[in-house]
């Protein structure tokens, strides 16, 4: 009775704790939040006044307007559904050739060791670097948009998958070879369901380069697109709209990153094992690839 | 043993041999376009000519020393700033994810912005690559002294050591190995976005280079130009690799 004494009066005086911990921290934020918008504001003031970046920081309400007249305007949709498609076949296909890539390459040592170099070289290399290949290769349409979203896609899917099938169990891999499955049977029943969470770690990276790709692609040269679209209004000098697309580009890549954060989540959840009660163990917890394995 | 590990490497120098050997055959007989992709010893002899006419080791050099100016106004930020977040626990969950998320959004595309600001010079290429630079080390810095092992700090502590002791002579020395992978990142993340910016912007060194010979339509002297970028950043991956490995001994 004394011990359950003893628990019933810490559990509340700890999580009252941590309670005002996290009030303590929110109070950061939102404290934070409000100082830069403040900060901004007297900028803003600053500049319309001539004093501080003449109208170069305008009022926030400026933007807030600006990000509404975007949402309203034809214009863009059509930059944006071509940034989207850009993005889309980009990433599909950079993927889909990566994931190959990595399982030849998770599969050979040799081949892994003699091409690893290589790639390490070029995966280091500011990408935007072979825009002028791509246009040549490709032209300034948006056929070269997609083939730097592709090459862009490309390198962190096939080191995370590469990774992956070097983290794979040997037992599986031996079991696999003790029922004699041929090399699609071991590619679909034993190596895709061993390392999805990698891959999909590699696909949550690489869709994030791959909206930065396709949009640096943009502003280089292009006929259309969120990134065209960003490039004309400065050339233009239209700092709030320029604001406000820059301002739904980080909403979408933020959005587009959360919705492959909870895919990642969910398929950890799929992939954790069941434990003796019958309950999932929690995913997250297992450290991504203790789960496939 | 030393026989076996070569092989990989001769089988890597050899395919890349045979790519090139390949490249060279299609393009003489006209299977790839010259006015695509150039004939690999077209871009070989293009060096020497891209070094007189641009001076690609002078370039180099400019775009070696903004990256080290932005790299130095990364680590005057980064390093304070991670240490105030171990300090102070709750700024530290405050602000850590948003410096990861961050991180992860396309700082490249406030380049206007920054030209506005700053004009079209030297100072937006540093503010540009300093960004990118900064947000690693802080977050590694936090986590390089958050995870200092407690057996560590309870000795310091046996031994009466004083705070400036404890943070000089137990926390630093442990947390260097993270801290330095933090600064690695951040370096290669400061080179990308100074290079992508000279390309974007036609300014500064290497990244101006691909952007002129491309607009003059010198093509060998263009890929001759990637390959020089290319060697750069494996320079610097490779080169701080090895410090990293001499640092994490393990």
């Amino acid at each position: 009775m004394a011990q359950a004494g003893v628990i019933k009066g810490t559990v509340p005086a700890v999580s009252s704790a941590e309670r005002s911990f996290d009030g303590r921290v929110s109070r950061i934020r939102l404290l934070t939040c409000v100082g830069l918008i403040a900060l901004w504001e007297v900028v803003a003031t600053l500049g319309s006044y001539g004093i501080l970046y003449n109208d170069v920081v305008p009022h926030i309400w400026h933007i807030v307007i600006a990000v509404f007249y975007e949402l309203i305007s034809a214009s863009f949709y059509r930059d944006f559904g071509m940034t989207f498609a850009a993005h889309s076949v980009g990433f599909i296909s950079g993927a889909s050739i990566a994931v190959l890539v990595g399982i030849w390459l998770g599969t050979s040592k040799l081949i892994r060791e003699a091409m690893l170099p290589y790639l390490n070289a070029i995966g280091s290399t500011p990408k935007i670097i072979f825009l002028p290949i791509i246009f040549l290769m490709f032209g300034v349409g948006i056929e070269s948009k997609m083939a730097k979203g592709a090459m862009s896609a490309f390198f962190p899917v096939v080191f995370t998958t590469t990774l992956g099938m070097m983290l794979i169990n040997p037992v599986l891999i031996r079991v696999g070879r003790t029922f004699n499955l041929n090399k699609w049977q071991m590619i679909t029943k034993i190596y895709m369901p061993a390392m999805v969470n990698p891959v999909i770690t590699g696909f949550r990276l690489g869709v994030a380069i791959t909206v930065i790709g396709v949009l640096v692609a943009e502003l280089k040269f292009a006929d259309g697109g969120l990134g065209y679209r960003l490039g004309i209004y400065y050339e233009q000098f239209q700092i709030a709209p320029m604001y406000a697309v820059i301002v739904l580009i980080f909403a979408l890549a933020a959005a587009a990153n959360s919705g492959m954060t909870k895919l990642q989540d969910r398929v950890n959840r799929h992939m954790a094992p069941t434990t003796s009660k019958g309950k999932k163990a929690r995913a997250s917890a297992s450290g991504g690839l203790g789960v496939v394995n | 043993m030393t026989r076996l590990h070569k092989v990989p490497v001769i089988v890597g120098l050899f395919g890349l041999l045979a790519c090139a050997v390949l490249l060279e055959l299609a393009v003489n007989f006209g299977w790839v376009m010259e006015i695509i992709v150039p004939r690999p010893t077209d871009t070989v002899l293009s060096f020497p000519s891209l070094q007189e006419d641009m001076d690609l080791v002078g370039n180099f050099f400019v775009t070696l020393g903004m990256t080290a100016a932005a790299t130095a106004l990364a680590l005057l930020i980064g390093l304070p700033f991670g240490y105030f977040l171990y300090r102070r626990e709750a700024y530290g969950v405050a602000y850590e994810g948003w410096l990861a998320a961050a991180f992860s959004t396309p700082i490249v595309l406030l380049y206007p912005l920054f030209l506005v600001i700053f004009g079209r010079n030297h100072m937006t290429l540093i503010v540009m690559g300093c960004i990118p630079g900064a947000i690693p080390i802080a977050i590694q810095t936090r986590q390089g002294l958050l995870g200092v092992s407690k057996t560590l700090l309870n000795v310091g502590r046996s031994f009466n050591v004083s705070e400036r002791d404890m943070f000089r002579k137990i926390m630093l020395p442990s947390a260097v190995p993270t801290i330095f992978t933090g600064i690695r990142i951040g370096v290669m993340y400061t080179l990308v976005n100074i290079v992508a910016i000279e390309y974007l912007i036609d300014f500064g060194g290497l990244g101006r280079i691909v952007s002129q010979m491309y607009d003059n339509f010198s093509i060998p002297e263009t890929y001759a130009a990637i390959v020089a970028v290319i060697l750069v950043s494996t320079f610097f991956y490779w080169g701080f690799g090895r410090v990293e490995k001499w640092l994490r001994p393990v």
